[in-house]
C-alpha cells in the first residue's frame, strides 16, 4: 500500500463543491445585506418617534405612519386569532388521519398546496366576495384580517402537521399504554415536541401576512385615517409602501421609511411569537 | 451469566421488593387473564389465530418464538394497545378478572393502567425522569406534591434508579443511559400500580451488562406483579420465566403451538416442533 502514501486524494470535485456552497451561501446573504443597507440609507433619516405616531400629511409625503401602523397591527391580530387555534386543530386532526396513510388526508394536505401557492389576488377577490359583501363586513380591517387568516391557514396547518407527524410514534404509543387521554398526551408530549414547527409556521404566516398588499385593497381598503373600530377601513403598512411608490410623487423617502418599518416590525413580532412558542410549549419539554 | 450473578448480588440491597418467588404464588395457578380463541387481523391479512391460554397471577409468562410469528400483536391485544393500529381488528374473547376487555362499556385508559406495557425501544418521553413519572399520576387523579413525591421514590428504588439518579431527578430521561432508560420505563409503569405488566423484549436493545440488570428486576417483580414478556432469548425465559407459551407460523398465520410450566416445556416438550425450536434446529 506504498502509493497511498504521499499522494494526497484529487480535490478537484470537492473544491469546486465547497465554492459553490459558500457562493450560494455569500449571494443569498448578500442579497438581504444590500436590501436592507439601501433601507437604511435611503429610509433611516426619516424615521423619528414622530414619524411612527403622527397621522399622514399630503398623501403621506409629510407627516407619519401612527394610524397605518395600528391598523396593520389589527390586521394582523385579527388574522392570527382566527388562523392559529383553527390551523392548531385542523392539523391535529390531519395528522392523526396521515399516519394512516388515508387517501382522504392525502387529498386534503394536496388541496392545502394548492391553496398555498393561489395568489393573493385571488384571496383578496374571495375576501371582498365573501367577507365584504355576502356577510357585509364592507372595506374593513375584520375582512381584511379574516381574508389573511385564509391565507395563511395552509401555510401554518402544513406546518404544524409536518411537525406532529415527525414526533416519534414510541412516544404515542407510550402514553396510550400508559392510559394517558390523547388530550394529556398532545398537551404534555405531542405539542410541545412539535413547537418548532409550530412557531416557524406562525413565522411564515406572520410574514406572508405583514407582506399583503394585493388581497387587503380590496378587504381593508386604503383609508389612512385612525380606525376606530375593527369594522373601520384601515390602510395596511404593505399598503402604504404600493401607495407612496406608486401613486404619490415625491414619497419614495416616506417609502424606504415605512418599508424600514416594516421590517423591523416583522423581525419584532417574530421574536416575541417565537418567545410565546418557546415558553407555552418548548420548555415543557427536556432535552439532553 | 457471572455479571448478571454479580450486579444482580450487587443492587439487591436497593431493592425493596421481596425476595424472588419460586414457588408459592404459581402452584395453585388463578387466571387473571383468559384468552379464548383470540385471532387478530391486519386488514386482510391474518397475523394471529386461533389462540387460548390463561395468564397466571403473580406469575412470569414468556412467550417464545421466530420473529413475525404474532408473539408482539399478541401482547398489543392484551392491553387494546393494537386498537392504535389503523386496519386492525380482533377476534374471540379476552377476560381480565371478571370483565370482558372488549366491553364496550369498559374504561379503557383504566385498563391501560392496570395492564402496564414496556416496549422493546425504552420509549421515556422527552421531559425530565421526575415528570416521566409525575405526568402520568396527575393525569391519573393523583394531586398531593408529598404523595407525589413519595410514589416516585418508591418507583424508582424498587426498579434500583434511586440511587442512580435522586440528585439529579430534575435531567432530562433521555439524557439515561439505555439500560437506565428501560429501568425509567418500568418505573413509569409500576408507580400507577398496575397489576400485569406486559413486556415486548424489554432487554433486547440494551448492551449485556445492563439487560442482565433489568432481567434481575424482571425477576423481583414477579408474585407482586403477573408478568407477560416477549423474549427471544431462551435461556433468559428459561431462567425467569414459570410458565411459556411457543408459537410458531402455519400457513401464514401466527398459533400457539404449545403452552405449559417453562420446565416442562423445556424439558419435556409436548410438541416436536417446540423441542426442534429449543434445540435450535428450525430456528
Amino acid at each position: 500500500m506504498r502509493e497511498l502514501i504521499g499522494k494526497p486524494a484529487p480535490d478537484g470535485p470537492d473544491l469546486a463543491l465547497t465554492i459553490a456552497i459558500w457562493g450560494g451561501a455569500a449571494l443569498v446573504a448578500g442579497s438581504f445585506l444590500a436590501l436592507l443597507g439601501d433601507l437604511l440609507w435611503h429610509g433611516a433619516a426619516r424615521v423619528s418617534w414622530d414619524f411612527l405616531v403622527m397621522a399622514p400629511e399630503h398623501a403621506g409625503k409629510t407627516g407619519g405612519i401612527g394610524p397605518i401602523l395600528a391598523s396593520t397591527v389589527a390586521i394582523l391580530a385579527v388574522a392570527l386569532l382566527a388562523a392559529l387555534p383553527l390551523g392548531l386543530a385542523t392539523a391535529i386532526w390531519l395528522s392523526n388521519f396521515t399516519r394512516g396513510g388515508s387517501l382522504l388526508a392525502r387529498q386534503v394536505n394536496l388541496s392545502l398546496d394548492v391553496l398555498a401557492g393561489v395568489p393573493s389576488i385571488v384571496f383578496g377577490l374571495f375576501g371582498n366576495a365573501f367577507f365584504s359583501v355576502v356577510l357585509g363586513m364592507g372595506f374593513s380591517i375584520a375582512a381584511g384580517g379574516l381574508t389573511l387568516a385564509c391565507m395563511i391557514l395552509p401555510i401554518f396547518i402544513r406546518s404544524v402537521e409536518s411537525g406532529l407527524s415527525a414526533v416519534p410514534d414510541e412516544w404515542r404509543r407510550g402514553a396510550a399504554a400508559l392510559g394517558l387521554s390523547q388530550a394529556a398526551a398532545l398537551r404534555h408530549i405531542l405539542l410541545p415536541a412539535a413547537a418548532p414547527a409550530i412557531s416557524a409556521g406562525m413565522m411564515l404566516g406572520i410574514g406572508r401576512a405583514l407582506a399583503e398588499t394585493a388581497a387587503l385593497i380590496f378587504t381593508s381598503g386604503y383609508v389612512d385615517r385612525m380606525p376606530e373600530s375593527l369594522l373601520d377601513s384601515g390602510r395596511a403598512l404593505a399598503v402604504h409602501i404600493y401607495d407612496l411608490s406608486m401613486n404619490v410623487t415625491g414619497g419614495d423617502q416616506a417609502a424606504y421609511a415605512s418599508a424600514l418599518v416594516l421590517i423591523v416590525l416583522l423581525l419584532a413580532i417574530n421574536s416575541v411569537a417565537q418567545t410565546l412558542t418557546g415558553r407555552f410549549l418548548a420548555r415543557r419539554i427536556s432535552q439532553p | 451469566m457471572t455479571p448478571s450473578l454479580s450486579t444482580a448480588s450487587a443492587t439487591a440491597d436497593t431493592f425493596t421488593l421481596g425476595p424472588l418467588q419460586n414457588g408459592p404464588a404459581c402452584c395453585i395457578p388463578t387466571p387473571i387473564l383468559s384468552i379464548e380463541n383470540l385471532s387478530l387481523h391486519y386488514g386482510d391479512k391474518p397475523a394471529l389465530a386461533e389462540v387460548s391460554l390463561d395468564i397466571y397471577r403473580g406469575c412470569i409468562t414468556a412467550l417464545i418464538g421466530p420473529s413475525g410469528c404474532g408473539k408482539t400483536s399478541f401482547l398489543s391485544a392484551l392491553n387494546r394497545l393494537s386498537d392504535l393500529i389503523p386496519g386492525c381488528r380482533v377476534g374471540g374473547r379476552i377476560r381480565f378478572g371478571d370483565a370482558d376487555i372488549h366491553d364496550p362499556a369498559i374504561d379503557l385508559q383504566g385498563l391501560r393502567r392496570k395492564i402496564g406495557m414496556i416496549f422493546q425501544k425504552p420509549n421515556p418521553f422527552p421531559l425530565s425522569i421526575r415528570r416521566n413519572l409525575e405526568m402520568p399520576l396527575r393525569e391519573h387523579g393523583v394531586d398531593r406534591q408529598d404523595e407525589l413525591d413519595e410514589k416516585i421514590r418508591q418507583a424508582l428504588t424498587d426498579v434500583g434508579l434511586w440511587d442512580e439518579v435522586h440528585d439529579r431527578l430534575d435531567a432530562p430521561a433521555l439524557g439515561l443511559s439505555g439500560g437506565q432508560q428501560q429501568r425509567l420505563c418500568i418505573a413509569r409503569a409500576i408507580v400507577l400500580e398496575p397489576e400485569v405488566l406486559l413486556m415486548d423484549e424489554p432487554c433486547s436493545a440494551l448492551d449485556p451488562l445492563s439487560s442482565a440488570v433489568v432481567e434481575a428486576l424482571i425477576q423481583r417483580l414477579r408474585g407482586r406483579y403477573t408478568v407477560v414478556i416477549v423474549t427471544h432469548n431462551l435461556a433468559q425465559a428459561r431462567r425467569i420465566a414459570n410458565y411459556a407459551a411457543f408459537f410458531w407460523m402455519r400457513e401464514k398465520v401466527g398459533k400457539l403451538v404449545e403452552f405449559g410450566r417453562c420446565q416442562q416445556l423445556f424439558d419435556m416438550p409436548r410438541d416436536d416442533l417446540t423441542a426442534a425450536y429449543i434445540a435450535g434446529i428450525s430456528g
